[in-house]
């Protein structure tokens, strides 16, 4: 726990203070007029929807194929386990030359990983495509977008996890730090899906590949964003079990009584 | 913590647990029931890779002199043990047949009287390595030309004196003006390991795609399988 009370007496986090005022009167958190006698037991927070059903779905279905895609593409890695062109300096990599345990692999075999890997590349792109169009139309992407703006405020919330700041700021559905890595993982897995592209069809989108480097950097690119998609789950599952686990409920079902808004 | 569906405890148990059991499936599992899916995602793949992606407009970079592979780094693979090899190189001919209707026996003096193409191209294993090396060949679409496929013929087949190695291609792979029958290597006469006397090669597929030791070309109306494609690897090959 990072807090220093139990989260069950926290006052809710409000709103950042510029967002609509309709949005916030929507806001069933938002408590009436103080009572003029603190309630012995805290009011029971109301069940909020947080997440659409699309957004569950992408979610979930990414869980299982981003796991099938990185163990998959740890088996292709071991047919050749260095960066770089043949006869030439092979790039800097901690594992070169080193095998993936088989519990982190899947395919068995290199024909094994190939099929594995191409078979879930396609619903892997096409849910990100999915999540991509829900946010842009429905305009949550509002509440995710890392924007400029966004920049002090996700300096505060890194003072606040750093306890150099003694209030949590105020924030929306998202907090700016969050924001900062809803935003960078969507470019990721943008990133991840180019390269592997690359790598995949090196003459035929030729353009594309040199866009990267040429095949070689297109595959050690494509190689690092498995290390940083691996950091950021970590991070990930962390922060819900630590910080908000009534988040968790909210990925599963949709609802959410939790201690943050659930709108901007 | 009432406000909780379910206590922290739970959560990490679910959490554990859920993780555990990907792992265990991931262990080396190339499948099971689901291999045929995969069989027929893969063969998907071959359809966008031949109907989306492949173009005879899309050619590799040629790369200058100074960017090929040193020699003893440029990996050659073979099924046999030890290298295949003629035992009277000058009897050999390639067999040109199937759905044809000139089929033909070419030597390699017809052969290196066809036109001549010329690269220094990027070579992509499947196991993701590269290299860079000079290919002089016949283009194989001159060879197609000269036996002229029926309507019926829609594969090549290639077959090889390298053990029971042999490889089917789709015809516009085939046809691709950077698909030869190659018969120098850094303009030196192919050697056995690299596939002498004439092997394919071409930039539009991966190096188990490029077969050595040829021995007929056959126009098929069914697709072909081959010697890797048969055990899993993808059919088409192509980058």
């Amino acid at each position: 726990m990072i807090q220093d009370t139990p989260p069950a007496e926290e006052e809710p986090i409000s709103p950042v203070a510029e967002a609509e005022t309709e949005a916030a009167a929507e806001e069933p958190a938002a408590p009436p007029d103080p009572p003029p006698v603190a309630p012995a037991v805290p009011a029971r927070r109301p069940l909020v929807k947080r997440h659409h059903g699309i957004v569950r779905f992408a979610h979930w279905a990414n869980t299982v194929l981003l796991l099938g895609m990185i163990a998959s593409g740890l088996q292709i890695y071991m047919a050749f386990s260095h960066f770089g062109i043949r006869g030439g300096r092979y790039y800097p990599n901690p594992w070169d030359g080193k095998p993936f345990p088989e519990w982190a692999r899947l395919g068995g075999w290199l024909a094994g990983g190939l099929n594995w890997h191409f078979a879930l590349a396609w619903p892997f792109v096409l849910t990100g495509l999915l999540y991509i169009v829900y946010l842009a139309v429905s305009g949550e992407w509002r509440s995710l977008l890392f924007r400029p703006r966004d920049v002090p405020r996700a300096w505060q919330m890194q003072l606040y996890y750093l306890r150099l700041r003694r209030e949590h700021p105020p924030q929306g559905k998202h907090n700016a730090l969050q924001k900062l890595a809803y935003t960078s993982i969507v470019l990721l897995g943008a990133l991840s899906v180019l390269t592997g592209f690359a790598v995949y069809k090196p003459t035929e989108l030729r353009w594309l590949t040199a866009l990267f480097g040429g095949y070689e950097l297109a595959r050690y690119w494509h190689f690092w964003a498995v290390w940083i998609f691996v950091a950021f789950i970590i991070v990930h599952v962390a922060l819900v079990f630590l910080v908000d686990p009534a988040s968790l409920r909210a990925m599963i079902t949709g609802w959410y009584r939790g201690r943050f808004p659930s709108h901007d | 913590m009432t406000d909780r569906p379910f206590s922290r405890r739970d959560l990490l148990r679910l959490g554990l647990t859920a993780g555990a059991a990907s792992l265990a499936g991931a262990c080396g599992w190339q499948g099971g029931p689901l291999m045929p899916a995969l069989r027929g995602v893969s063969r998907l793949n071959d359809w966008v890779g031949e109907k989306v992606f492949l173009s005879h407009s899309h050619l590799a970079k040629d790369y200058p002199l100074s960017a090929r592979t040193p020699e003893r780094n440029f990996p050659a693979y073979a099924i046999s043990r030890p290298l295949p090899q003629l035992q009277d190189p000058a009897s050999w001919a390639l067999e040109v047949g199937g759905k044809v209707r000139k089929p033909t026996r070419l030597t390699m003096a017809m052969i290196q009287a066809l036109p001549r193409v010329r690269y220094t191209i990027k070579h992509h294993c499947v196991e993701g390595w590269s290299a860079i090396a000079t290919w002089t060949g016949a283009p194989l679409a001159s060879v197609i030309h000269l036996v002229e496929p029926t309507d019926e013929a829609r594969y090549v087949r290639f077959d090889t004196f390298d053990a029971n190695y042999y490889n089917g291609w789709d015809l516009e792979s085939a046809l691709h003006p950077q698909t030869i029958l190659a018969y120098a290597f850094n303009d030196r006469p192919l050697e056995p390991a690299h596939g002498a006397p004439l092997r394919v090669y071409s930039s539009t597929k991966l190096g188990y795609k490029l077969t050595k030791y040829l021995t007929r070309i056959t126009f098929t109306s069914e697709r072909p399988g081959g010697y890797w494609e048969d055990q899993g690897y993808p059919w088409l090959g192509g980058v």
